[in-house]
């Protein structure tokens, strides 16, 4: 067990205007996997995610790393464990500071104070390379690199901080179609060569299917479905799981 | 970075040779600019271009010199300015939720409090002299970059990159140095040429009126004021420093606004020329029963780089016609070349393009043009003036193009609202646009696009931004009015899910052509034949797929607009690649009345006699 949320509560705002967000959700992320959370917007799932970094508060339940209570942590060492989970965001763009070569990126995550470049040229070698990037990259800036490649970049960044568990929100979603497609093929190779352990969030049932072995319903803050991957998608228990997957749009055949 | 333009140019010259001009100043003209000689207040002579004052002393040796005093007293206010302000706008930001409120709020009243008197009070409490009037104008600009700072910060902290610097651990003096410097810049750089002009007017103010630098030191400001008692003895004493100051503030200014407009990226779209619309030769006949009739389409850039490279399509009457492909394919411009909605500099070059008898060439009429087609847009939220309620703006096209008066119109609106199933149609129209959640303000939208009745209905990835259960409602939705009053529909999207669901012919652009057209019952029976389609085809997930099989990817990136090979576009990245294809323009295959597809590989095949 890694990363997990028990009974988990987030509300917004006060007195009569309060807005229930998330709604006594349980959720684990085990070693090694990858679960993927789907759901649609409003429906909570971002919010969790903010949830299980520490990046929001929950008004009620625990949020466990390892084992340990991280809900309640404050100042050096919520900062420490914080490290220890690492978040990729949806927009390649917002996602990378465009004053910053891509090696300093890199070295702020190896070393969040000195982000020293020369000092961890090794790893940031290692992590471009990981995502299929040359080491070369290290030294542009990322106006220098289409959309896919950033979003691969802010992969690189996360797994250079080495993270226990990595929390991917839409990574694929500002992404055009053959460009999503090479990201997620990096994902499930990453997934096999590293024991990634993932929470994988997206709109997109395709997309979660690709990457995930368990998959998660979220809907209106609850968490309506939670099982087995091909379980879900063979046999959906709840009305919300198959009206999502009833609304699919249905792809053509792949031509022959 | 930065365009050079002729004001930046000329204001940094102009700013460089007057620092030259301070620095050297006093050893030449020292002097002069004290010696004091027998002739009071003379008027300007060959000796004495601007004249002598009270004393004797000759004017122009004086300005000259003032020239370093004033400069560095401006620069000295301005940096006082400078700091103190990021200081303060960083510390508000750093500070807890409560402290930044009641800080960005205090900053608020600072700057609407005139900075001269806030210098005056200064200056009155540390008394006259040139170290008081220069705190007091540093402290008097302060707040303005105080606000500007809080505020850069503010957006600059909400983007994703300082929220992961977080989770990564930056401590906050970090962030600060590290992201949030370095990207508001810029911005301070132009506020600080700015604030340059203004302490420099003010600081002369202060010297004017006896509370800045005290005799027998003096600056233009000083100098002003001896000038002014002998104005009307000899003006051209007055006029030396006067000339001085409105100089140096206008360079200063000319910098201001040079950097801003340099520095602004979209700064470059305002000096495009205004769209032109050119008709080319050699129309083809299209099909006799086409609704829409687009020939040889091109839309290009001023310099000539082509982002929609001739297109030729029609859509027939009730027909929906889809348009896929991927960002940077020319599908979104050639709707809304359609539309007649394509932002200014671009030009647009057909042989046709026109609805019907109605050419989209010509300037057509704004009533035909409004009523005969729809349009919708990606964006709900965007596509309603968030300040108006719904009720004027769903009204608003049929009152004034179709003369409709106002409860027949309030009817019409709320019966359209009705037809796209919005729940209350009539209290919707007393409601502003956020009231409405995304899906009601899409099928808003759409209603609004078919008040007044339109022939074609043009849509430009409308169900991209919705949830995918509501995406499948409005889709049956377009479904249902294509079925029920024959509207035909351009629409456009990315999701070739999407397209193949709801259209009835497909049209798949690359590189800013089409490379394949085919009705959506041979794109849903797997009969794509362009290798590009099939390569989309295979990059997409499928909720049916095999286990564990990676997708399929296209190897490189589409070319560049003004980098498309000659001959095929999506050459280079093409399984199916032949000598020919970077070179020559692919010649048509066609397999069947509405499927054809543009390419090399095809033909060939086909003239070969094989049909893989």
């Amino acid at each position: 067990m890694t990363l997990a949320v028990e009974n988990v509560t987030v509300v917004f705002g006060h007195g009569r205007r309060a807005a229930t967000v998330l709604d006594d959700v349980t959720l684990a992320v085990p070693k090694g996997t990858t679960v993927g959370l789907v759901g649609e917007s409003g429906s909570g799932k971002s919010t969790l995610a903010k949830a299980m970094v520490g990046l929001v508060r929950p008004r009620a339940g625990r949020v466990l790393l390892d084992g340990t209570e991280i809900s309640g942590l404050r100042g050096k060492r919520l900062t420490a464990v914080r490290r220890r989970v690492q978040m990729i965001s949806q927009d390649p763009y917002s996602s990378l500071d465009p004053r910053m070569t891509v090696g300093r990126a890199l070295a702020e995550a190896a070393d969040p104070r000195r982000a020293d470049v020369r000092a961890h040229a090794a790893a940031i070698t290692r992590g471009l390379e990981a995502v299929g990037l040359d080491g070369d990259a290290a030294r542009r800036h990322p106006h220098q690199f289409s959309g896919g490649q950033r979003q691969r970049i802010a992969i690189a960044r996360a797994l250079v901080a080495e993270p226990e568990v990595i929390v991917a929100d839409e990574i694929t979603s500002a992404l055009d179609c053959s460009v999503q497609a090479e990201v997620l093929n990096l994902l499930a190779d990453l997934r096999a060569r590293l024991d990634l352990t993932m929470l994988f969030i997206s709109h997109d049932l395709a997309v979660v299917r690709h990457v995930s072995d368990a998959v998660a319903v979220m809907h209106h803050g609850r968490l309506v479905e939670h099982g087995d991957r091909d379980r879900i998608y063979r046999a959906p228990a709840d009305p919300y799981t198959r009206r999502l997957l009833a609304s699919a749009p249905s792809l053509p055949k792949e031509a022959s | 970075m930065i365009r050079w333009s002729k004001g930046l140019a000329a204001g940094t010259a102009g700013l460089v040779l007057i620092v030259l001009l301070g620095i050297v100043a006093p050893w030449i003209w020292g002097d002069d600019a004290t010696r004091l000689t027998g002739a009071a207040r003379e008027g300007a002579s060959a000796a004495q271009w601007l004249g002598t004052d009270a004393l004797g002393r000759d004017v122009l040796a004086r300005t000259l010199v003032a020239t370093r005093l004033t400069l560095l007293m401006t620069a000295a206010a301005t940096a006082v300015a400078g700091v103190l302000g990021v200081l303060l706008g960083t510390a508000v930001w750093v500070a807890g939720r409560r402290v930044r409120e009641a800080g960005l709020r205090l900053i608020d009243v600072m700057v609407s409090y005139p900075a001269v008197i806030l210098a005056l009070v200064v200056a009155a409490i540390l008394g006259a002299g040139r170290v008081a009037a220069v705190i007091g104008i540093g402290i008097a600009w302060t707040p303005a970059f105080a606000r500007l700072t809080a505020n850069l910060a503010a957006s600059v902290a909400g983007r994703d990159f300082v929220a992961t610097a977080r989770l990564l651990g930056v401590p906050p003096h970090k962030l600060l140095t590290r992201h949030l410097l370095p990207n508001i810049a810029e911005p301070l750089l132009v506020l600080l040429s700015v604030a340059f002009a203004g302490t420099l007017t003010a600081l002369s103010g202060l010297s004017f009126i006896g509370l800045g630098v005290q005799p027998p030191s003096y600056d233009w400001g000083a100098l002003l004021n001896t000038g002014l008692e002998a104005l009307y003895t000899n003006p051209a004493e007055a006029l030396g420093p006067a000339v001085a100051i409105t100089l140096t503030g206008v360079l200063a200014g000319f910098i201001g606004d040079g950097l801003a407009a340099g520095l602004d990226p979209r700064g470059a779209a305002a000096v495009r020329a205004a769209r032109r619309r050119t008709k080319t030769a050699k129309p083809t006949p299209p099909p006799a029963d086409a609704l829409l009739v687009v020939d040889d389409l091109r839309v290009s850039l001023p310099d000539g780089t082509d982002l929609v490279a001739g297109v030729s399509f029609h859509v027939r009457p009730g027909e929906i016609v889809g348009v896929v492909g991927e960002s940077g394919s020319g599908k979104s411009l050639t709707a809304m070349a359609v539309a007649q909605l394509l932002p200014d500099g671009l030009d647009v070059q057909a042989a046709t393009l026109r609805l019907d008898d109605l050419d989209l060439l010509a300037d057509a009429e704004p009533r035909r043009l409004a009523t005969e087609i729809g349009v919708v847009y990606q964006d709900p939220s965007a596509s309603f003036n968030p300040a108006l309620r719904l009720g004027g703006q769903l009204t608003e096209v049929l009152r004034r193009h179709r003369g409709v008066g106002k409860a027949e119109a309030r009817k019409r609106a709320t019966d359209a609202l009705d037809s796209v199933r919005v729940t209350r149609p009539a209290a919707r129209l007393r409601q502003h646009p956020h009231e409405l959640s995304g899906g009601m303000r899409q099928r808003a939208m759409i209603a609004s696009a078919l008040l007044t009745g339109p022939r074609l209905l043009v849509a430009d990835e409308p169900t991209t931004a919705l949830d995918v259960t509501v995406q499948a409602e409005v889709l049956a939705l377009l479904r249902e009015i294509n079925e029920r009053d024959g509207t035909a529909m351009l629409f456009i999207s990315h999701d070739i899910g999407v397209i193949g669901t709801l259209c009835h012919r497909v049209l798949v652009m690359y590189g800013g052509r089409i490379v394949e057209e085919l009705t959506a019952a041979d794109l849903s029976a797997g009969r794509a034949r362009h290798p590009y389609t099939r390569a989309l085809l295979a990059a997409t997930p499928r909720l049916d797929a095999a286990d564990g099989e990676p997708l399929a990817t296209i190897p490189g990136r589409p070319p560049a607009p003004d980098a498309r090979p000659a001959g095929c576009p999506f050459a280079g990245r093409c399984t199916e690649e032949l000598p020919d294809c970077a070179t020559t323009p692919p010649p048509v295959a066609v397999f069947g009345a509405d499927h054809r597809a543009a390419c090399h590989a095809l033909t060939t095949a086909a003239s070969r006699g094989g049909d893989r």
